[in-house]
């Protein structure tokens, strides 16, 4: 292990605060508790499966002292009762096997803690506890105190505990068992010989097969019936209706078949295709469980905040209960729900989660601040404007756009190609009948349920299932994480491409600096550097990596004004750093950049510009897409950027700014009205209308685990510039499905030819059908795969 | 009665026996988390108290 990185969470030691314990380096007190509460209680195992594994406690004092109030205890409870309380938390640090291990072992630390059970993919941990030993704010207190801190938000309040649907596995189990067993007992009629034993078995044989058919015909197969009486009903031709068709046609004539002995019947075949057939339905069902689609501002608001009332007294309110006029007090890190007027003097807004800007605003008192702000730095009192619901960016959700069920907006691949399919299955059907009416009764019959069995679709419906599933593993593979499958199609259809500014096509990781000023000497980076190893704001860490290494050198006295800046002394050097207030330093412009002044023994020196770097390759990918796509680029900020943004992207791109959130959804909508399909590409809440308006809302994100707003897909940001081959690659999966079409159609003009001339035996169904199904699949699997590794 | 009739109601039989076990562990959710329980059962189930460097040296000594 390198000895440099703190024993429980891995991260740089500061030589400055290093703590030695136990033999072992930590880089901060918080870590070395936690490591002294787990060797206490025999669990240093915990750093035995993964090396540093752990997460550093935040200082909580207070957050949590609204799981006091009773009532907002009883919303999150999964379930109570005198004994026993269960609670499911979900806890985003959740990353390893460590976790799982201390996370399962929590009644060591804790007496009233019954059991604890983790489920890695959703990141949550379900705990039941003695609600007479323990409550509900011990143990988040004690999930913080060892660094997993839970994620309670408004989301989590009085959601009713939804059932798991798993109706699926339930019919897919069902008719493999069906399937199976058929398949075997009808084994020995497939050669018809006319031996002694088979005869003496027939009858019992084929009674057993029909038995074993009903459970697949009548349970398996429902979710079909009741997809095609809806589509007839709703007046369209969807691929439900041949197969619910063809489903019902093979089991009356086989059922037929058996009673007047005429054969086996197709009972192999049936059980066969609705097995395969529910099988494609799971695997395009591909979930990512630790991923949230449909997340609105209830998750990133808090359950409970701090007012203060009349007599001075602090009490946790419930955030819906907030009212105008009421006085609130937000701690460190603590999000402001409400639109409100500052009381304190001043406060550093992080408006991240709502603009993906990470540089925090300074307010003053008398200032309006707006909701979905995470205060940084002291304690700040606020008195409500409006309630939540009315709040500025609450009322974004108020929108049409958000009250719709997201119902499927549009015709999908299969339906399109059975709005033609159908009605020429169906006049074949009849034409053959009328046709061999004439000649044989019986056989028109023959013939007429024949072609309906054959030209069940089973491979045409499986087509898009199996291709999309494919597609939607290999995208996520590759970091794009699509909700379902109708993305995909959406994806290839889609023809003007709307990016967002800041947080999308700008990084807030790598922020190029430039210096401005006096330029320092080597001796000045030096101690500036030296100087900057102390303080923990996110500029002075970013100056910090930006600075060349130094050798270290202590600082004599080192002080730092939260939401200001440092004041240090070192090698007898009075440094200053920080914002244009602190320094009483007002430059031209200095309130539309980011800039970090500096200054020494009482000399103003110069300040550090942080640009906003755009993505690696953005201008490469531009060009790729803008040969094919029309490119918009819309921005919340001021057009401070616009010269160079004109530069540096296609010449057609354009250009948008001062977009307020609902002028973003107004702007797609506009788009929309013209005929076009709309891609949106955002990050922030503030995207949250365009993304939910748009055809395909994508979400960038630097970290997946990290919220990010409802939309059809997140992709992570470092996967940006391959951009467009995920577009090629959706489009090539659609190029896919329509060969395997044309395969499957093939398959079925074979099978009908059987049909039409009345020779359809139970063997050939029995072999047509699963073999058309194997070539599909094969088919399917191997093009998606080899589009992939084509780009 | 021939033998026949009684094998296959056995493997009929059994093979019901394999569904109803399939759904009852579909029902308690045991394919709700698929990869949690592959990293739990690698745990000891009792934790034992680590060993110190320290007796390390000590068995290092000489006899």
């Amino acid at each position: 292990m390198d000895t440099n990185k703190c024993f429980h969470c891995g991260n740089d030691v500061v030589k400055k605060d290093e703590i030695v314990f136990d033999e072992k380096k930590f880089c901060c007190n918080g870590c070395k508790t936690v490591y002294e509460i787990f060797s206490q209680n025999d669990m240093a195992c915990y750093y035995d499966f993964q090396a540093a594994p752990g997460a550093t406690p935040l200082d909580i004092k207070g957050k949590y002292d609204f799981l006091d109030n009773v009532e907002i205890v009883n919303k999150l409870l999964e379930f109570q009762e005198q004994e026993m309380s269960i609670v499911s938390l979900y806890i985003p640090h959740i990353h390893c096997s460590s976790c799982i291990w201390i996370l399962e072992n929590l009644q060591k630390l804790s007496t009233g803690i019954i059991t604890s059970q983790v489920n890695f993919g959703e990141k949550k941990v379900r705990i039941s506890y003695h609600p007479e030993k323990t409550n509900l704010k011990k143990i988040v207190e004690l999930l913080c105190s060892i660094g997993y801190e839970p994620y309670i938000s408004l989301e989590n309040y009085g959601k009713s505990q939804q059932s798991i649907d798993r109706s699926l596995i339930y019919k897919i189990g069902v008719a493999f068992f069906c399937f199976g067993n058929i398949m075997l007992l009808s084994f020995p009629e497939y050669f018809e010989v006319d031996e002694f034993w088979i005869n003496k078995y027939k009858v019992f044989l084929r009674w057993l097969v029909f038995a074993l058919s009903l459970p697949s015909f009548f349970y398996s197969a429902s979710g079909y019936y009741v997809a095609a009486w809806k589509s007839i009903k709703a007046g369209l031709l969807n691929i439900e209706i041949p197969i619910a068709l063809g489903i019902i046609v093979m089991f009356v004539r086989s059922t037929i078949d058996i009673i007047f002995d005429y054969g086996q019947g197709f009972f192999d075949s049936m059980t066969g295709l609705v097995f395969f057939m529910l099988l494609g339905k799971l695997f395009q069902q591909k979930t990512y469980s630790f991923l949230s689609f449909e997340r609105d501002y209830k998750s990133y608001f808090p359950i409970a905040v701090t007012k203060i009332d009349k007599s001075g007294e602090e009490i946790p309110v419930q955030v819906y209960d907030i009212e105008k006029g009421d006085r609130l007090l937000i701690r460190n890190q603590e999000l402001i729900p409400v639109d409100g007027i500052l009381i304190s003097e001043k406060a550093s807004l992080d408006y991240s989660f709502v603009t993906g800007e990470a540089v925090p605003i300074e307010k003053k008192s008398g200032d309006k601040v707006y909701a979905g702000g995470k205060q940084l730095g002291k304690i700040i009192e606020m008195e409500v404007l409006f309630s939540v619901s009315q709040s500025y960016l609450t009322q974004l959700w108020s929108n049409d756009v958000f009250q719709k069920k997201v119902e499927q907006k549009h015709k999908n691949i299969t339906d399109k190609i059975s709005h033609y399919f159908t009605p020429a299955l169906l006049t074949l059907a009849i034409i053959s009948f009328m046709y061999w009416i004439f000649i044989d009764t019986n056989t028109a019959f023959n013939v007429f349920t024949a072609i309906l069995i054959v030209a069940c679709p089973c491979a045409l419906a499986l087509t898009a299932p199996f291709t999309m599933g494919n597609v939607l593993r290999i995208m996520g593979n590759r970091k794009l994480y699509l909700k379902n499958a109708t993305v995909i199609e959406q994806l290839a259809k889609v023809d003007i491409i709307v990016f967002d500014k800041t947080g999308t096509i700008t990084t807030n990781k790598k922020t190029a600096i430039t210096y401005e000023g006096t330029e320092l000497n080597t001796d000045e980076i030096k101690l500036l550097k030296n100087v900057l190893r102390g303080s923990n704001h996110p500029l002075s860490r970013r100056l910090y990596d930006y600075l060349p290494n130094q050798e270290k050198i202590e600082t004599s006295s080192f002080e730092e004004v939260i939401g200001k800046g440092i004041f240090a002394t070192i090698n007898n050097q009075i440094f200053k750093i920080g914002s244009s207030q602190y320094l009483q330093h007002m430059s031209e412009n200095t309130h539309k950049k980011t800039k970090v002044h500096i200054e020494i023994n009482g000399v103003y020196k110069g300040s550090y510009v942080f640009n906003n770097q755009y993505r690696e390759g953005l201008e490469k990918l531009f060009e790729k897409l803008s040969q094919k796509y029309n490119l918009v680029v819309l921005s919340g900020d001021n057009d401070g950027e616009r010269k160079i943004l004109s530069k540096m992207l296609p010449e057609k791109t354009v250009l948008e700014f001062n977009q307020k959130p609902e002028q973003k959804l107004a702007f797609i909508k506009n788009l929309q009205d013209k005929g076009k399909n709309v891609m949106m590409v955002g990050d922030g809440l503030n995207d949250a209308g365009a993304l939910a308006q748009s055809n395909v809302g994508i979400a960038i994100s630097e970290n997946v685990n990290v919220f990010s707003p409802a939309c059809d897909g997140i992709m992570d940001a470092s996967q940006f510039s391959k951009f467009s081959f995920f577009m090629n690659f959706s489009k090539n999966a659609m190029k896919t499905i329509y060969m395997s079409f044309a395969i499957s159609l093939l398959y079925n003009v074979v099978g009908l030819s059987f049909a039409v001339s009345g020779k359809l035996e139970p063997i050939v169904a029995a072999i047509i059908m699963p073999l058309s199904t194997i070539t599909i699949v094969s088919f399917v699997t191997l093009a998606s795969n080899l589009f992939a590794k084509e780009s | 009665m021939s033998v026949i009739y009684l094998l296959i109601t056995v493997s009929i039989f059994v093979a019901v026996l394999f569904l109803i076990a399939f759904i009852r562990a579909v029902k308690t959710g045991q394919y709700d988390d698929d990869y949690t329980p592959s990293v739990r059962m690698l745990f000891d189930d009792e934790v034992q108290p680590r060993t110190k460097t320290i007796t390390k040296k000590e068995e290092q000594k000489p006899i």
